[in-house]
């Protein structure tokens, strides 16, 4: 008993709540993925060891699944901490940004860089709870400089919105090279 | 000296000037705001770089890295809030001594010991580098395959506490860099039959979801904070030559700021703590550390402004970061096919002293600027946290929509943004993924080419370089063991700390 409390007390960690629902799916993902090695990345005749394109998948994936496996052991040992599920939900409500995300990459080689960077740029502040016209008005202006710093002056390659090609002549060719 | 000068010929170039101008302003400003970073900014700004020259890229991505820590000490001692992570020291002795009205006294400490953190490493370096270049031809594969694995080591043993996480999380690191088509005979690696992930998982997605994203989707998700300064009365001018009082300390952890930076996977926290602990021990006054002690504050900002620069020290001559932001440099390396490595130290020395040179006058200017604008920058920071999350969240658009104009990486970054949320939540680390990434990469190319010459085991360390690298190999696990045994028989007490939220560049 003495001894199985020593290996207890070898493996406790500081940790925070939530650490071993993180612990538990990271082991179970390097197992399942230690699992797939066969298929995913054979070993291919008898050549050297270190040259086989397996072999450095094989040896990062045993050492995610022993440290994974003694990080859910020092997790699962530790005494536990109030608040887990409070935590996964704080990891959900991630989810939702990175929804919003997705959605403004989606839009934007249509609707186009400048018109999209300002509507995510209101929207987002609306969702995050402001309303006054001050904050509105910055951050129009703020998404405006992004548009203009990143795709005007830098030219990074964003390509420009198919609705750009509806506006009038005078204007298409400067709206579809810097904005 | 003829490299110097050349060196100084390249930065007399419009762009190069007007780089450092922007890394130097925005690096302060950046640093200074709450919550945003050198990390994330760099990882934004990334992309944009690959159009520009590589010294006009490098210069304005080191100018962010080594001006974001002296913006960040304002936040740090006038509210009790780190600017950067790397600040979080400064605040032990910065804000009691605002607290004690003694906040521009605070400030100008802060200033002159990051002045002389920085250019004394870079002194050292330029003075160093004569000898970087005789010493750095004698790496080959083997000797540089053992440098990334000694790196890949350390960074797992320097997050004390949190080993196995540190382990884990390098591990996957390594295991994303093998994903996709293997470069010699083709071979689909852990691609699942699904095309988009035949290319492999790009360094820049994982770095932009990790550190920008998360930190985006932090803020946004977490309670709305906007930060009230105190505004500063007089001249911090005045104030800067009482360093003088503080040469010692600040000399001491200027040096080791440089040893710690030079060191693969170490970095600037350890720096720190090292600092700061010699400076309580040596103290006559021990006891006012954490409670406004000038030395405490001196040791923390001399010790991390002098990383930068050494940081650069096995980026440049061995192509081996130490940790995450020099590794995001590294792919502004090889987009330009600049090598780094031995190569670049004896072909193209002039470009590394224009670097050196560059984070010189740097300092200069970063000094300068904040004499004079001490107030105004902090009254700009006072943005909500949340707005601040918006913007970080449209500019990480461009870092990753730029890249290849890609739907699939921009799904990859918020997944690893929601993994970086998670990461960042739990108080783990994000820097083994991205070293273990990178890293991983070296390690597999360098002991590949290092096989045919490769008979037995000890071949590996038959030459000098080789058998130091794993001597210091066993050194450090042998003094991890050590350590481990010791804490077994006294415990450390409070080891939560946010140490390795830290060592996420946040």
């Amino acid at each position: 008993m003495s001894r199985l409390k020593s290996l207890q007390e070898l493996f406790k960690r500081y940790r925070r709540p939530g650490d071993l629902v993180f612990a538990t799916v990271f082991f179970l993902t390097a197992v399942f993925l230690m699992t797939q090695l066969g298929t995913q990345a054979p070993w291919r005749g008898s050549r050297n060891i270190f040259a086989q394109p397996a072999f450095w998948p094989t040896a990062s994936l045993i050492a995610m699944v022993l440290f994974s496996g003694l990080h859910f052991l020092s997790s699962a040992l530790s005494d536990r901490q109030p608040g887990r599920w409070a935590e996964v939900w704080q990891w959900i409500r991630a989810c939702e940004f990175a929804g919003w995300f997705l959605v403004y990459v989606w839009i934007v080689p249509t609707l186009g860089y400048l018109p999209t960077t300002i509507l995510a740029a209101l929207l987002l502040a609306l969702r995050s709870g402001y309303r006054s016209l001050k904050i509105m008005l910055t951050m129009a202006i703020m998404a405006a400089v992004i548009v203009v710093v990143f795709r005007g002056f830098l030219q990074v390659r964003i390509p420009a919105g198919a609705l750009y090609d509806y506006l009038p002549a005078s204007i298409r060719v400067f709206w579809l090279t810097y904005l | 000296m003829n490299d110097l000068i050349a060196g100084i010929g390249l930065l007399f170039d419009f762009q190069v000037l007007v780089a450092l101008l922007i890394g130097s302003i925005g690096g302060v400003i950046i640093g200074a705001i709450p919550g945003v970073g050198a990390a994330v900014a760099i990882a934004i700004l990334l992309p944009a770089t690959f159009s520009l020259p590589p010294l006009v890229g490098l210069t304005m991505l080191l100018g962010i890295y080594g001006s974001s820590m002296y913006g960040g000490a304002i936040p740090a001692i006038l509210i009790n809030t780190p600017g950067t992570a790397v600040n979080a020291l400064t605040t032990y002795d910065g804000y009691p001594m605002t607290k004690k009205g003694e906040g521009r006294r605070a400030i100008a400490l802060a200033y002159s010991a990051s002045f002389m953190g920085g250019v004394f490493s870079l002194i050292c370096l330029i003075l160093l580098s004569p000898l970087l270049a005789k010493i750095a031809p004698m790496f080959g594969s083997r000797e540089i395959f053992l440098a990334a694995l000694l790196g890949v080591i350390l960074v797992v043993l320097a997050h004390r506490g949190q080993v196995f996480a540190a382990g884990m999380l390098a591990a996957f690191g390594i295991f994303l860099n093998t994903v996709g088509l293997e470069p010699v005979r083709y071979t689909r690696r852990f691609t699942f039959d699904q095309s988009w992930l035949a290319s492999g998982v790009d360094l820049i997605v994982v770095v932009l979801g990790l550190f920008a994203l998360s930190q985006a989707f932090l803020l946004l998700v977490q309670k709305d904070d906007r930060p009230e300064m105190v505004s500063l009365k007089g001249s911090i001018f005045s104030g800067l030559k009482e360093l003088w009082l503080y040469r010692r300390v600040a000399t001491v952890a200027s040096s080791f700021g440089v040893l710690m930076g030079m060191i693969p996977g170490v970095g600037e926290f350890t720096a720190q703590f090292m600092a700061y602990t010699y400076a309580q021990k040596t103290s006559k006054t021990p006891e006012m550390f954490g409670k406004g002690s000038p030395e405490g504050l001196v040791a923390s900002e001399a010790a991390n402004n002098a990383v930068p620069g050494a940081a650069m020290i096995p980026l440049l001559a061995l192509g081996i970061p130490g940790e995450a932001l020099t590794a995001m440099m590294l792919s502004v390396f090889y987009v330009h096919n600049v090598i780094p490595g031995p190569q670049l130290f004896r072909d193209h020395m002039d470009f590394v002293m224009a670097l050196y040179v560059a984070l010189l006058v740097l300092n200069v200017m970063v000094l300068m600027f904040l004499l004079v604008s001490t107030n105004w920058v902090s009254r700009i920071v006072q943005v909500p946290s949340r707005l601040v999350g918006i913007a970080i969240l449209l500019l990480g658009f461009v870092g990753v929509y730029s890249l290849r104009n890609s739907i699939t990486d921009c799904a990859m970054a918020a997944g690893f943004g929601v993994f970086g949320v998670i990461l960042k939540r739990l108080n783990l680390p994000l820097v083994p993924i991205v070293l273990g990434m990178v890293l991983g990469g070296i390690m597999e190319v360098k002991l590949r080419s290092a096989m045919p010459r490769v008979n037995s085991p000890l071949d590996m360390i038959e030459r000098p370089i080789g058998m130091i690298i794993f001597a210091l190999i066993l050194v450090v696990i042998g003094l991890h063991i050590r350590t481990l045994i010791r804490e077994r028989r006294n415990p450390p007490q409070n080891v939560d700390s946010e140490i390795h939220m830290t060592q996420g560049g946040e």
